[in-house]
């Protein structure tokens, strides 16, 4: 089984993204799981998003306490939130920014992971782009995708389309296959 | 046709697949995705003539399909919690009167304090109320449950509530396989009512009845859900020919052919329990876990069947009986009377604290060495109990209980679990 | 030679309207009359509730050409009519609970749009407590939706069923068994009142009328016209209970008369949220003549009469008339 946490905040997609993550799993034939934590915030309070993926049915019921990979969908959640609780130093590690780790105050921190399990993505800057919109989730499945190769990018970009049809749909899309090449060639 | 969609969704899509003719609605968390799901549905065409009405409150809600179900139409509606005790007075009538209404509750915990999670203190406020009660463990029971209620409701003339974990299974997405229309339209057939308002052949229904005959139309309603007992088997039985698998029942066994431990529970925690049992089994302890699907009835004869071999049970429940302890155990015990098997009982879970894999383990551990306080409190902070005890004895005006308790713990939000 | 009576000569004195054309008499007087609410109930001598609804009902279902559904509140009107095992309803009838009679009849009327058959007409009834107090959430949820329900409210001004309590529509200084006529202000209080027709007009219906038992000619009509509509309707009954306003069982029609004439209880019917007509007092009397028939009053005249008081529901009355011009030459 493969769990996957996202931390955002309220109003940027993060439960969409764990959806998304789940259904693109689905395409491929596999379980999955997504389900968001919930809280009564509304738009800006942190919100955390889980997803599990597997060959068999996934009959646990609880929140992700141990992810085998992180998601980071907004900077500001850093050392406000207990982000890390639970991930194992073998996991994977997805931020959204353009910084480096270090100005991020986790130059020490990311030293205990396996390089390749590490990644920055200017989803923002991606979405923006392609979307017009300042909403990273979609570039960071791409992101996701190519770091932790779990789904394929087509099966996110399937994913994407069905949840948002038309021209977002397209533009959430490039937005993920941007964030994916730019993994992909580092 | 599988699919992967949000929990809500797939109860929507079923019980569209049963063709209502007259759904209520009104919201409350965690039940809305539900009823928005089908006025969705109802608008697109594809329920012909049927009417969706958007009501005041859910007194109204369970009123308006009181109506209907008695004019002779198939009536739906949903809610959780607050809502379904609104509704109190009603969901009594409807089932006083024999009406085949079905309803998705999803579970929620009762207030005050305020709190929008699941555990199934809103179900058990309503186990006497003459419905019948089903627990869903998965999004693909609660499809499924759904389709076997409007046919045991119908076929009995008795109200159906299909429990379903609020957030744990309404919010989840995972995979489900929607029947397809036509193979629910030759499972369900179409409503017959044993009364019905019609003015071509007046009659008076929901009169007063009086101490000369009321025990007798209570024991008739009693009646009804021991022929439950009957009907459930044969509708799942019914239901595998039909669709291809297994759910529903009255209970549904996990690994209890040898086991010393039997771990007895209600809804989608039976999923994390089987996962614990496989994980403890692997390590050579002999334990197994019973799902209780019908609560109502109560499947007495089963459940004693399926336990009397056990050294021990845990019942592993989402109540509190408050002064006395566990709801669902203490019907369990019913089931063992005459026996000495021990049975423990775990609160758990309470306004949504999650259930987690590693608790489990160490309480079943420890049930097994015949080592667990009854009733026990899992993951209960004793000592924020302790604070708010020793704070409310130093002086009369300690203030709201839940606040300070909220105070004690800092702000939620950046806790995992 | 037979000579025509015209009715304003007999009015409603005439019973069985047996001096008017055919044409003109009542539905009750004829022998086609339904009897929805048939003989046998067990009402108190004298209620103007068992009255009003036998009225209402046989003339709602000639409008409807019998495909009528009635829904009933809990009540004077619901416990009375169905002594277990007896009823003495002819006609289709439902009784859920006190509160939803009229999200009980929204569900009817969905149904039987469902199933194409909304020539069925549904009608939905209650006394006061269960319109005005406890069903009122439902009340202006089915108007909001403009269901397709009559709603009849047989307002006999207090919690009768129960032993006489005070409702919202208990008219200040009456004596009720929660309002007892002791202390520094004996009987009900003067309150803000709640009046139902008029918070069903403020909905934009598309028909309110209030109708008394003393002109059962007028309640029919307006019953009928309620049905030649569609959409939410709603009829407010004006009905003395004896037994609660401690007036003698035959002087029902005289009690409600009284309330009419003295502008207590004026008739009108509203169209969209406007009025449309009134009917027009031609014999105004003072508030007084309406009281003293009346013990739940009584208090008032005792030694020394409460003069205040009177003059205080004198002044509700004279607002009623100049609200709704029910005399010639009255001016809000």
């Amino acid at each position: 089984m493969f769990q996957v946490r996202i931390h955002g905040r309220g109003g940027q997609g993060v439960v969409t993204s764990a959806e998304m993550l789940s259904v693109a799993a689905f395409t491929e034939g596999r379980h999955a799981q997504a389900f968001p934590s919930f809280g009564s915030e509304r738009m800006g309070a942190p919100v955390m998003a889980f997803c599990r993926i597997d060959e068999k049915e996934i009959r646990l019921r609880e929140p992700v306490m141990t992810p085998d990979a992180l998601i980071v969908q907004d900077t500001t959640l850093l050392h406000q939130v207990d982000l890390f609780s639970g991930l194992d130093t073998r996991g994977y590690l997805l931020i959204n920014t353009r910084r480096k780790y270090s100005d991020l105050g986790l130059g020490d921190y990311v030293t205990r992971f396996p390089p390749h399990h590490l990644c920055t993505v200017a989803a923002t800057e991606f979405a923006l782009k392609h979307l017009g919109r300042p909403l990273p989730n979609a570039a960071l499945l791409g992101a996701f995708s190519a770091i932790t190769a779990r789904v394929s990018l087509a099966s996110v970009q399937a994913a994407i389309q069905e949840k948002f049809p038309g021209a977002v749909g397209e533009g959430n899309a490039a937005a993920a296959a941007e964030a994916y090449d730019s993994i992909r060639t580092n | 046709m599988l699919k992967q969609i949000e929990g809500s969704q797939a109860i929507a899509e079923a019980v569209a697949l049963c063709r209502p003719e007259v759904i209520s609605a009104y919201p409350i968390t965690p039940q809305t995705h539900i009823v928005e799901g089908l006025s969705a549905i109802v608008r697109s065409g594809k329920l012909g003539s049927c009417q969706f009405i958007n009501v005041e409150s859910e007194f109204a809600a369970m009123s308006a399909v009181i109506g209907a179900s008695a004019a002779g139409a198939r009536a739906y509606t949903a809610t959780s919690s607050q809502g379904l005790l609104y509704m109190a007075e009603a969901v009594y009538n409807a089932s006083g009167l024999g009406l085949p209404i079905v309803m998705t509750v999803g579970n929620r915990a009762i207030g005050a304090p305020i709190n929008i999670w699941n555990d199934h203190s809103d179900s058990m406020a309503m186990a006497a109320s003459g419905w019948i009660q089903l627990f869903a463990e998965s999004n693909q029971e609660a499809i499924d449950l759904h389709i076997q209620a409007f046919r045991l409701a119908e076929q009995l003339s008795v109200p159906v509530m299909v429990c379903v974990d609020g957030f744990i299974l309404t919010h989840a997405y995972e995979r489900v396989d929607v029947p397809a229309p036509e193979q629910v339209e030759q499972f369900l057939p179409p409503f017959e009512p044993v009364q019905m308002l019609d003015p071509r052949e007046p009659v008076s229904i929901g009169a007063m009845v009086g101490p000369e005959a009321f025990m007798e139309v209570r024991y008739l309603a009693h009646h009804k859900q021991l022929q439950a007992i009957d009907a459930i088997p044969t509708l799942s039985a019914d239901f595998a020919a039909a669709f291809g698998r297994n759910s529903g029942d009255l209970v549904a066994p996990y690994r209890t052919e040898d086991a010393e431990t039997v771990v007895v529970a209600l809804g989608s925690v039976i999923g994390s329990i089987k996962d614990t049992v496989d994980e403890l089994r692997e390590e050579g302890m002999k334990i197994g876990a019973l799902k209780i699907v019908s609560f109502r009835p109560f499947p007495l004869a089963r459940l004693r069947a399926a336990l009397e071999g056990a050294a021990r049970v845990v019942v592993l429940e989402k109540n509190l009986a408050l002064g006395l302890g566990g709801i669902v155990a203490s019907n369990v015990r019913m089931a063992l009377r005459g026996l000495r098997t021990p049975v423990y009982t775990v609160i758990a879970g309470l306004g949504g604290r999650p259930i987690t894999k590693a608790s489990l383990r160490r309480v079943f551990a420890e049930a097994a060495d015949d080592d667990l306080e009854d009733p026990y409190f899992l993951d209960l902070d004793w000592q924020v109990v302790d604070r708010e005890l020793a704070r409310a004895k130093e002086t009369r005006r300690s203030g709201p209980v839940a606040e300070n308790i909220l105070r004690d713990l800092g702000l939620v939000g950046s806790h995992i679990g | 030679m037979a000579q025509r009576i015209k009715f304003y000569q007999t009015g409603t004195f005439t019973v069985g309207n047996r001096l008017l054309d055919e044409t003109a008499r009542t539905v009750q007087a004829t022998l086609e009359r339904d009897n929805s609410l048939t003989s046998g109930h067990r009402a108190c001598q004298g209620c103007g509730e068992a009255l009003g609804a036998r009225y209402a009902l046989d003339s709602a279902m000639r409008a409807a050409d019998r495909k009528m559904v009635a829904v009933n509140a809990t009540g004077c009107l619901e416990v009375f009519s169905t002594p277990y095992p007896e009823t003495s309803w002819r006609i289709a009838w439902l009784h859920s609970l006190f509160g939803n009679a009229p999200a009980v009849a929204t569900g009817v009327a969905a149904a039987l749009r469902a199933k194409g058959r909304e020539d069925i007409r549904v009608v939905a009834q209650g006394g006061d407590g269960g319109t005005v107090d406890i069903g009122f959430g439902c009340l202006s949820g089915m108007f909001e939706r403009n269901d397709d329900v009559l709603y009849i409210c047989y307002d006999n001004e207090a919690y009768m069923n129960t032993g006489v309590q005070r409702s919202g529509s208990t008219p200040p200084t009456a004596r009720t068994a929660t309002t007892p006529t002791v202390g520094e202000h004996p009987g009900n209080v003067f309150g803000q009142g709640k009046n139902a027709p008029l918070i069903a007009m403020a909905h934009n219906i598309p028909y309110v009328a209030t109708a008394s038992v003393c002109d059962l000619h007028d309640l029919e009509a307006k019953v009928n016209t309620a049905m030649s509509l569609h959409g939410a309707r709603y009829v407010h009954v004006h009905v003395p209970c004896p037994l609660g306003w401690g007036s003698q069982p035959c002087d029902t029609l005289k009690v409600a008369r009284a309330a009419v004439e003295s502008g207590l209880f004026p008739l009108f019917e509203a169209r969209d949220g406007r009025v449309t007509e009134v009917t027009p007092i031609r014999r105004k009397v003072p508030v007084e003549a309406y009281l003293k028939l009346q013990k739940r009053f009584a208090h008032l005249f005792k030694e020394p009469r409460d003069e205040q008081a009177l003059a205080a529901i004198q002044a509700i009355a004279d607002r009623n008339i100049a609200r709704f011009e029910l005399i010639d030459g009255a001016v809000a």
